[in-house]
């Protein structure tokens, strides 16, 4: 189980690079960086998991049963929103190169000057 | 470099990362078997000591309340930011409103999405303010909660039109209102100061345990939070669509 669990965000993180190192378009770029983050997501939510645990809220469980830690699942949120504002930069940046170069291949990009 | 090139390379080079991070990983405790003691002490110490169900908020609006705030800036700088980029910018106007995509006409919006929309808008509604005001007791909060009628506001543009949106909000009443809920967190940041004690401290009534006027100030903290991220997210979503609906290039310029 372990394997798995530490393997997934391992996966995520390589699988995302390769898209991003591949990609032949911004927009497919920005998303396999979306994947790249997720692992972080997973890999918190891995570490802070206890075996027969409860969720960290109390609102209907003994406030003396075991949870699972709530630290790294407030990072976690962190690292949503975090992601979320870095799409959403790039994706206004990638807007402005379409219209600029009338392209989104990164490859093209290079080779292209601007008009 | 070619593809290929490029691709032989990463491979190597990937392979090496994940080979490292396994090893890494290799050290952490086994999966199920964390035991924090940070973590576990907030489990024990945040329901008597703040009168909140949800430790993960304690831990956001509360315990860490200050990295919350950065985050808060975060995305406040970054909304800032697209609406900086996605300004009509030389060479461009802003046209008659109209749906517009290169190459190709734009299909009506059909019958079954716009039933579903409107369906859909209500609860949405309903539920973001029942996720923002029990985000001390329940999981959800501020982030959330305005996530959540953000969607709401999204779903009246797809069941419409754009001219639809305009007679919700303005942009300059979304930008208040997304600076309002980041000064809000401050002021009630300001509050603990005032009295005599740290900045972001908890100083007001901690009310009965589960009920919702409870756990100080992570209600109000959660408030602004949703007033922010709603606003935010709304005048993200504007400046997109303005591109498409709104921004055209002048006529007899390239873009």
């Amino acid at each position: 189980m372990s394997v798995l669990a530490y393997g997934v965000p391992i996966w995520l993180l390589v699988v995302g690079l390769y898209g991003i190192v591949t990609s032949r378009n911004l927009l497919h770029q920005i998303i396999s960086l979306s994947v790249v983050q997720a692992s972080t997501s997973v890999l918190l939510l891995t570490v802070g998991f206890r075996a027969g645990a409860a969720a960290p809220v109390f609102a209907d469980i003994p406030a003396t049963r075991p949870a699972v830690d709530p630290v790294v699942q407030a990072l976690s949120l962190t690292d949503a929103v975090v992601g979320a504002t870095v799409s959403a930069l790039l994706l206004a940046v990638a807007v402005q190169v379409h219209k600029r170069t009338g392209t989104l291949d990164p490859d093209a990009l290079r080779r292209r000057p601007e008009r | 470099m070619t593809p290929r090139v490029r691709r032989v390379v990463f491979l190597v080079a990937a392979g090496a990362l994940a080979g490292v991070l396994a090893w890494g990983f290799g050290g952490l405790p086994r999966f199920g078997t964390f035991d924090g003691a940070y973590g576990q002490i907030l489990n024990h110490v945040a329901v008597p000591q703040r009168h909140i169900t949800d430790v993960v908020a304690a831990v956001n609006f509360d315990y860490r309340g200050f990295d919350t705030l950065g985050e808060e800036f975060i995305f406040f700088a970054a909304v800032l930011g697209v609406a900086l980029i996605l300004r009509t910018q030389r060479g461009e106007h802003a046209g008659h409103l109209a749906d517009h995509a290169t190459g190709r006409a734009v299909p009506p919006t059909s019958d079954a999405v716009r039933v579903l929309g409107l369906l859909l808008t209500p609860p949405a509604v309903l539920f973001s303010i029942y996720v923002v005001t029990h985000g001390h007791l329940t999981p959800g909060g501020g982030f959330q909660g305005g996530v959540i009628l953000a969607t709401g506001v999204l779903l009246i543009y797809l069941a419409g039109e754009f001219d639809d949106l305009h007679g919700l909000y303005t942009e300059p009443a979304l930008e208040r209102g997304a600076a309002v809920g980041v000064a809000g967190y401050v002021a009630i940041g300001l509050l603990g100061m005032a009295a005599g004690t740290a900045f972001l401290d908890n100083v007001l009534p901690l009310g009965r345990l589960g009920s919702i006027f409870s756990a100080g100030t992570v209600p109000l903290i959660n408030l602004s939070v949703g007033l922010e991220i709603a606003a935010g997210l709304v005048l993200l979503l504007t400046n997109f669509l303005h591109q498409t609906i709104v921004i055209r290039p002048v006529v007899g310029r390239s873009a």
